[in-house]
């Protein structure tokens, strides 16, 4: 009932112009709401919130917005991050501000839809809603390069999202050749029974789709060129959230429509994912742009997600929950300090930098503390999840979770280079007058760094969240 | 019992307090904070024995909250004090306490002490997590801890580009141990169904006997957690270029505290451990190699730290070789006494550098014993018991321990020489510095020390932390040993003075006599003076200079680590098309040839009327021809 007010909500304000504030009231105000129907707490059958309105009832296509724990977490770091996403950018777009805002809400709004469309029709659609405004966000305000990689993000998100629609038809025809009724409502489509050859042909459907947005190798391509090339606030929602459809689909769509085609899967999931971690953790270290570092690192942590989910463990599918929060969080505020220094130094590549923190060390100790994060330091929330996933993973495979478990050296190598090439070392002579963050942009990333922490500290938070899904799952075979 | 949370929650705050106020307190605050935390703690500590010992070693525990739960796993904060996480606990509070207030006075002269204390303060929290904890989750969340802090402060003068890289290495190295570490921890889990160490051991004991491959498993990994924090072979390459942290770290991190934790892990692991021959096997020969290498590598180093840095090595490799050979109390009992004796060397050569404006070369040196009396005596202190010099804590310890390997029925004859000889070089490379530091006359320039300087040996406020672990380096043996034994259920294990005295027999006696012998050899020889034609003979020939080529660069690990793994991935990494993702290539040959048929295609309608007749004409053409041919 309510998740269908959110999204109005932000829909209403989305047609009107308006610049910052609003989008930044709105934001604050769906946090807000989340805390709110949180506190709330959940109904008989787990839900938090649950909205039906028919739309086209003679293809059985109906406007099913559902609220469970698993979507009020992710909705949850949509909504702090749709607000670090506008302070960051305060005063980084000067430009046509008002179209600007209007594109992040338009996203944030298509990500809300995704996490609670309960319908896959209405799912595609709000899939598609959040990949227009992007392309837009990286094309217009986007760096050097822009063109190119709006266009290489938008082909490949275009592309798999087809193969995801051609899916989506099929399965509900399938269920009507099966059931005689039309549906597109995931929960009458959850207990269909699949042939095995066709349930595996769709499985990919969506599995290729999901995996691009994820993204892993070898689909990873498009996300260095569209984060380098977007705004601040671009990467922030591109990193924290829009990868977290991907696993979002893998987690909620993917393994419950499939369950027997997606446990024949497992190798080659946590494969994925395993030559996701080390491939993109040396890539990240091969980088000279501080953003693409960052990028990369992202397509590493996401194999974890791959890992922990393929491998079918109530530990590692938290793990892999835990890990989707914690990574958005940390990411987004990697993201931020890139955007920060861009600002700054007018530049990304690391030849620039050096010796920062001695002419800005709130941002030096403000970096450390995220990078360490994202290496994985106990009492951090990524380690929490990557913990979980590896632990969970291990009882399925021991050599690819040893593998993985290497990829945690990989992400020490990356991540203090980059630490160093930034803020360590001599002063570089290049650098002459910088400005360390001022109230706003410390305040910020106060509230990522305590995230980051509680989730390190007090994991059950999102735990018991995201319980109520993955006890479900434990059901399905 | 809540009070124990003080404990670890002090220093905790400590930190805190120093990071949230941004270096804006005064220096003395920051110094009241800084090591006032640690204090309180070790004053609690105090009390916590107190109680220990009144409640008859009754094992005290915290009270305890939920970390996280998930399907079987359940992890709480809780922590645990029995006789081993109590010793270790009074050594990181207490030496660490003294640490810290030297160095105040250390660090006075220095840019960032707020961040300095900051660090240490959380070193020392992440520290007595490590020792604290009841379950390997939480002794991983402090292992992990402290090799942050390791990395922050070998790295704390971020502006020198070396520093940074052997933080860098140190932090590197080591997580490539803790990644053995972490399988361990996962293979308990299943194998076992809880991280809980109590719980975990009982399992062991009940369910698993000599011939449990896992266990061999698990304790061969655990192992390799060891040897990476603990610098042994063969991931022992970080720890002498660790000296380029502040020396008070080096005397904290790198010589009393974190470098032990290794052998605590597997005196921790007791129970699983003796259950396997094979991985106790690897512990002793660990040690015992690390011992040899170590030992040899320090006889030929010109930096002072870096000759206490290798001798830390070598030491902590006793303690392996101790614990493999099942000398529990021996091995642990050194970790203590080393933690003394050790902790007042790198405080001594403190002072000593900062005497000398940041000059570590002993070569430079020479004389100094007029100049800086206080760390004269305390080297000499220090050094005495690290070469065992009878009645000193050192001898206690390492005597249990040569003791120990003789005991060891297959090869303790072996053992046993080995570990004398190593006891032999120890003795020579501490009076070799000795000499080359304090004595003699000055080689090179000197300064003058002004007399307000806080960290001026000859204040009070200085001097306190010598004197005080100088008395533990002489006396910390006598009391000792009685209750670590008791710790590993060892009233039978040999010890001591009294031991020798008791059996006069050839074994004792010779163990007594030869590190002896070491001392006064060292002592004739390096009083030498240079010239010397004996001491020239055996310095200056071909074979000496190839030699002490290759242990002074410890044994060539480096080159070869270098050569295989950091040249080959660095590399790569740097190569152009690497950094281009040679995965995108499919996609940019993709665009390629989508790009190709666009520009043909476009060709086609050019709109040019020219063009359309030429090609009409051509194709017409063609059609004809072949029309015709066929």
């Amino acid at each position: 009932m309510l998740a269908a007010g959110g999204v109005a909500w932000i829909s209403e304000r989305i047609h009107v112009n308006l610049p910052r504030w609003l989008s930044l009231l709105t934001f604050i105000g769906v946090t807000a709401w989340v805390g709110a129907v949180w506190l709330g707490g959940p109904d008989q059958s787990g839900l938090y919130a649950n909205q039906f309105i028919e739309w086209i009832p003679r293809f059985g296509i109906n406007l099913i917005f559902q609220i469970d724990g698993l979507s009020l977490l992710l909705i949850g770091l949509t909504a702090i991050l749709g607000v670090a996403a506008v302070v960051s950018s305060w005063t980084e777009t000067k430009q046509r501000t008002g179209f600007f805002q209007f594109n992040v809400l338009w996203v944030m709004a298509g990500v809300v839809g995704v996490f609670s469309s309960f319908d896959l029709l209405l799912f595609f659609f709000f899939w598609e809603v959040m990949l227009i405004p992007m392309y837009f966000l990286i094309a217009i305000w986007g760096h050097e390069d822009k063109e190119y990689a709006a266009m290489k993000f938008f082909l490949f998100t275009q592309i798999s999202g087809l193969l995801m629609l051609v899916a989506i038809i099929a399965l509900v025809w399938v269920n009507y050749e099966a059931t005689n009724t039309l549906t597109f409502s995931y929960e009458a489509l959850l207990g269909l029974e699949l042939e095995g050859s066709i349930a595996r042909l769709l499985m990919l459907g969506f599995f290729i789709a999901f995996v691009t947005k994820l993204p892993s190798v070898p689909v990873h391509t498009w996300l260095p060129d569209a984060h380098t090339q977007a705004p601040t606030a671009g990467s922030v929602i591109l990193a924290g959230i829009l990868l977290k459809t991907g696993a979002y689909g893998i987690i909620r769509f993917v393994i419950t429509l499939f369950p027997e085609a997606s446990q024949d899967f497992w190798f080659w999931g946590m494969l994925l994912g395993v030559i996701s971690i080390l491939y993109g953790g040396y890539l990240a270290y091969s980088q000279t742009d501080f953003k693409r570092l960052v990028a990369y690192s992202s397509i590493a942590h996401m194999g974890f997600v791959l890992v922990g989910v393929y491998s079918f463990t109530t530990l590692g599918m938290q793990g892999a929950i835990v890990t989707v929060i914690a990574h958005g969080f940390s990411t987004a505020a990697l993201f931020m300090m890139a955007g920060a220094l861009q600002e700054r130094l007018h530049s990304r590549e690391m030849s620039d930098m050096g010796g920062l923190w001695q002419k800005a060390p709130r941002m030096g100790a403000v970096t450390m503390f995220f990078v360490v994060a994202s290496v994985g330091m106990p009492g951090l929330g990524n380690f929490i999840g990557e913990f979980l996933v590896l632990v969970g993973a291990f009882n399925k495979s021991i050599v690819l979770t040893v593998l993985a478990t290497f990829g945690v050296v990989v992400a020490a190598v990356y991540g203090l280079s980059l630490m160093q090439r930034s803020f360590q070392g001599e002063l570089n002579p290049r650098v002459s007058e910088m400005q360390d963050f001022g109230v706003r942009e410390m305040s910020l990333m106060a509230v990522l760094m305590i995230a980051l922490i509680w989730i390190g500290v007090h994991p059950q938070t999102v735990l018991a969240l995201s319980d109520g899904f993955v006890q479900i799952l434990e059901v399905i075979p | 019992m809540t009070s124990l949370w003080l404990i670890p929650a002090l220093p905790l705050a400590g930190f805190l307090i120093l990071v949230l106020t941004e270096g804006r307190l005064p220096r003395s605050v920051v110094a009241w904070i800084g090591a006032g935390s640690v204090g309180i703690a070790a004053v609690i500590t105090g009390y916590v024995a107190w109680q220990f010992l009144a409640h008859d070693n009754a094992t005290i525990v915290s009270s305890e909250w939920l970390w996280f739960s998930v399907g079987s796993m359940e992890i709480s904060f809780r922590l645990w004090i029995d006789e081993l996480s109590l010793v270790m606990t009074g050594v990181i509070t207490g030496v660490g306490f003294l640490i810290h207030w030297y160095a105040t006075g250390y660090m006075s002269e220095e840019e960032g002490y707020s961040r300095f204390f900051a660090y240490m303060n959380l070193f020392v929290f992440a520290m007595l997590m490590l020792v604290m904890g009841d379950s390997l989750l939480l002794l991983f969340l402090g292992w992990e801890g402290v090799g942050l802090c390791s990395y922050l402060l070998i790295g704390f003068f971020h502006k020198v580009p070396e520093f940074g890289y052997a933080a860098r290495k140190a932090f590197v190295v080591t997580r490539v141990g803790d990644t053995f570490f972490l399988i361990a921890l996962f293979l308990i889990f299943w194998q076992v169904g809880t991280l809980d160490v109590q719980e975990g051991l009982a399992f062991a004991r009940a369910n698993w006997d000599e011939s449990t491959t896992v266990n061999t498993i698990i304790c061969l990994l655990l192992l390799g957690g060891a040897v990476g924090k603990s610098a042994q072979i063969p991931l022992q390459t970080w720890l002498p270029d660790a000296m380029a942290g502040p020396t008070p770290v080096s005397a904290l991190i790198h010589a009393a505290t974190m470098v032990t934790a290794g052998v605590y892990l597997i005196a921790r692991m007791q129970g699983m451990f003796e259950l396997s021959e094979l991985a106790m096997l690897c512990v002793t020969l660990v040690g015992l190699a690390t011992l040899f290498i170590a030992s040899f590598t320090a006889l030929v180093q010109s930096d002072i730290k870096r000759v206490l840095a290798f001798s830390t090595m070598s030491q902590i490799g006793y303690m392996f070789f101790a614990l493999g050979l099942g000398a529990w109390s021996a091995g642990f009992f050194h970790l203590v006494t080393h933690a003394f004796f050790k902790a007042l060397l790198f405080l001594a050569s403190g002072s000593v550098i900062l005497a000398m404006h940041h000059e570590q070369d002993m070569f430079k040196m020479g004389g100094l014993r007029k100049i800086l009396p206080v760390p004269y005596y305390a080297m000499l202190i220090g050094s005495a018991a690290l070469a065992a010099l009878p009645l000193t804590a050192g001898f206690f310890s390492k005597d249990a321990i040569l003791l120990g390997a003789w005991d060891e029925p297959n090869y303790g004859g072996l053992f046993w020489t080995g570990a004398i000889v190593a006891a032999v070089l120890t003795s020579l490379y501490t009076v070799r510095m000795i000499a080359l530091t304090f004595w003699g006359e000055p080689r090179g320039k000197t300064y003058e020390i002004s007399a307000d300087s806080l960290w001026n040996p000859n204040r009070v406020r200085t001097v306190m932390p010598f004197l005080i672990l100088g008395v533990l380096s002489i006396f910390g043996g006598w009391i000792g040993f009685e209750f670590t034994k008791q710790l590993f259920n060892e009233t039978e294990a040999p010890h001591g003075l009294l031991y020798v005295i008791q059996h006069l027999d050839f074994v004792p006696v010779l163990t007594f006599l030869i590190p002896l012998l070491g001392i006064v050899l060292g002592i004739l020889f390096f009083r030498l003076s240079e010239d010397d034609q004996f001491r020239k003979g055996i310095t200056d020939n071909s074979l000496s200079g190839i030699l002490s080529k290759y242990w002074h660069s410890g044994w060539g690990f480096d080159w070869v680590y270098d050569r295989f793994i950091v040249w080959p991935f660095v590399t790569i990494a740097r190569t152009r098309t690497n950094k281009n993702d040679i995965v995108d290539l499919i996609f940019k040959t993709l665009k390629f040839f989508a790009s190709l048929f666009h520009h043909i295609l476009s060709m086609l309608q050019t709109g040019h009327i020219r063009w359309y007749a030429f090609t009409m004409f051509g194709g017409i053409l063609i059609v004809l021809v072949l029309v015709m041919w066929v």
